[in-house]
């Protein structure tokens, strides 16, 4: 008799968490072949191995909150509600992009589900995140907004400039900070002083929060907590998620130079996707078949992404001008 | 049509006044333009009529607001942040050129940026190297961002307005020196001007001087000066650079076969070189001399007077330059 977990949250929830995040894991994995064969122009920033942090913060949010997103923004998107297929086909410069093929993977958004964009400058999206912060204050409604960035980032003196504002007038916005433990190429331990963001943020005078990132629900129940308070007027605060990719800096790079097997084989056992698989078999939510069910269409539908974008056409030509100016 | 008499500070407030009064997307945003009534008077009594909600103190973070601006513009609203030395429009650079200028393009047209950004530019008050640029043609060379210089309490009022309403990042430069003590007519009734429109500001047949925000009033009283020898020069304002109304440049060297280009920013690489080839390609065949530039000197602006007023151009330089082209005119 094997006695079951109780779930820590609603089963729906968890099987849709597991759902984005089996989506980003086989997301990133495409690209990455994608990339190998040759069926994209430039390089691509993959976030396998991060996937809990996009999801626990995405499920906590309304479709009308907004989120920014950074160079390695693919699973941002997909967390917020992005779809694979126009997200497979900007990556390849296809015209049937998100992006019509102009922003490419780095700059992915879908402005009418809340994405105001992936930033190829570190840090860059911060002032577009507390200024929707601002609008969404202005229009009372209890609207927030989320900027995601990384371990660099937090260097960059945006955020100071931002979070002095954001605490001044108390706008609705949650600074989520991936620290993935390596700004490009260097362990953030040698590029930041004191303890990191979450003091930094608390000196701020907003709330700064730590939380393993590979656990999904431990990110969801901080940030639901952070985000309800924005809702309530409270002002912004500042969430930082413990994680790791699994690729490289980007997919030209095999990450292998500047950290241990050892370190990577430590993280690899706390694995988002397979502790989330673990819950949902504990608790009864989905059987062994139902788990293989789930990864098989998923990975099908991500594949047929892949096919469908490798035939869609580039854009013409004529569009280069198109979009300069509204 | 009834007119007064305002300063260019007076037709910049007014623009704001009524454009603030007209749409309620419209926030400023800037250091000290609120209670304080901005430290060049353009926000005076704006702040109480309609509240700190809308005419909006910020820290001195010139990033950070400016950034912010990107992301209220993407969320429906028009910002309108204040560079109060246009030297501090350094501090937002990355903001203004790689956020705002390239939103509408990277989302392949899914966003507008409608921000307008207004800035301080000009020397001649001993302001010293940090507070005296002109950095107007920077903003010219990026794609997806519109430049204003006026020249006119007028022009001022009248494009100011047009950029409160277009949906694009307009970067809007003030020539600070002309605040208090350029006065000209302005219309009571509302008015726009269109952006891409040059304006002919003294009509004559020798010789065509193209300036720009201030340098438009030193071309004018260099013409005026040019005239009592019976030289008769044309004074060509564009009043925009993006968009840039090259036919009236062109089409006035055309008649006049000369062409001086005035600027206050540098000269090397500058709005001067840019426009000098727009003439050069528009106008080859009616050129009987070579184009004159005449820009700030490529030096930082100095503090002690004799040095600033050699640097920035002046009447002088504008007339010798005109010398230099009848001079140099081919025999017919």
């Amino acid at each position: 008799m094997t006695e079951r977990r109780t779930p820590p949250l609603e089963p729906s929830l968890l099987i849709e968490m597991y759902r984005r995040m089996l989506t980003i894991r086989f997301f990133e994995e495409a690209v990455f072949e994608v990339y190998r064969r040759g069926w994209m122009p430039g390089l691509a920033h993959l976030s396998d191995g991060q996937e809990a942090t996009p999801v626990g913060v995405c499920m906590a949010l309304r479709p009308d909150d907004t989120i920014t997103s950074t160079h390695r923004g693919h699973g941002h998107i997909i967390a917020k509600g992005g779809q694979v297929e126009p997200m497979m086909a900007e990556v390849m410069g296809k015209v049937t992009g998100y992006c019509r093929g102009k922003g490419g993977e780095m700059h992915i958004a879908d402005v009418s589900l809340g994405i105001l964009g992936a930033n190829g400058i570190v840090g860059g999206g911060l002032g577009i995140a507390a200024g929707s912060a601002f609008t969404a204050k202005r229009e009372g409604k209890g609207r927030v907004s989320v900027a995601f960035f990384g371990d660099g980032a937090a260097n960059q003196g945006l955020w100071y400039e931002t979070a002095n504002i954001a605490v001044l007038w108390k706008l609705p916005l949650i600074y989520v900070c991936e620290n993935n433990q390596y700004t490009e190429f260097t362990h953030w331990k040698k590029l930041t002083a004191g303890e990191g963001l979450a003091v930094r943020a608390r000196a701020m005078g907003m709330p700064g929060i730590e939380v393993d990132g590979n656990d999904v629900v431990a990110v969801y129940q901080a940030a639901r907590e952070l985000v309800e308070r924005a809702r309530r007027g409270e002002g912004p605060a500042t969430l930082v998620c413990h994680t790791i990719r699994y690729g490289g800096h980007h997919v030209g790079d095999p990450g292998t130079a500047y950290r241990t097997k050892e370190e990577m084989e430590e993280w690899r056992k706390k694995d988002p996707i397979e502790r989330c698989e673990r819950l949902l078999l504990e608790t009864g939510i989905l059987s062994p078949q139902a788990i293989e069910a789930t990864r098989n269409e998923i990975y099908e539908r991500v594949q047929k992404a892949v096919e469908q974008a490798r035939q869609d056409p580039f854009p013409p030509v004529e569009e280069v001008y198109e979009h300069v100016y509204a | 049509m009834s007119t007064r008499e305002l300063t260019f500070a007076q037709a910049i407030r007014e623009a704001l006044d009524e454009e603030l009064a007209r749409d309620e997307r419209i926030v400023l945003f800037g250091e000290d333009i609120g209670a304080w009534g901005g430290v060049f008077r353009t926000t005076e009594g704006l702040y109480e009529k309609y509240g700190p909600d809308r005419v909006i103190d910020t820290p001195l973070s010139e990033e950070g607001y400016v950034g912010m601006a990107v992301g209220i513009a993407m969320t429906g609203m028009h910002p309108v942040p204040e560079i109060m030395f246009g030297d501090f429009i350094t501090l937002a650079m990355d903001q203004i050129v790689n956020q705002a200028a390239k939103m509408r393009y990277m989302t392949g047209g899914q966003v507008a940026v409608p921000i307008t950004i207004r800035a301080t530019m000009g020397g001649g008050r001993s302001s010293g190297a940090q507070h005296s640029q002109s950095w107007h043609a920077w903003f010219a060379h990026v794609p997806g961002l519109k430049v204003v210089v006026p020249s006119t309490p007028y022009d001022a009022k009248g494009l100011l307005k047009t950029a409160l309403r277009d949906p694009n990042p307009v970067v809007f430069f003030e020539d600070k020196v002309m605040y208090h003590k350029i006065k000209g007519p302005v219309p009571e009734e509302e008015y726009l001007i269109p952006f891409g429109v040059a304006d002919i500001k003294r009509e004559g047949k020798d010789v065509t001087i193209i300036a720009l925000s201030r340098m438009v009033h030193t071309a004018l009283a260099a013409a005026e000066r040019l005239a009592q020898e019976g030289i008769s020069a044309e004074v060509v304002d564009p009043r925009t650079l993006t968009p840039l109304d090259e036919e009236t440049l062109v089409q006035s060297v055309c008649k006049t076969g000369g062409a001086v280009i005035v600027d206050e920013g540098y000269t090397r690489f500058g709005i001067t070189a840019e426009l000098a080839a727009v003439i050069a390609k528009g106008a080859f065949d009616y050129l009987d001399a070579p184009i004159e530039r005449v820009g700030a000197f490529d030096v930082p602006i100095p503090f002690s007077p004799p040095l600033e007023f050699a640097t920035i151009p002046d009447e002088e330089r504008i007339v010798q330059a005109v010398y230099r082209i009848l001079e140099g005119r081919r025999p017919q």
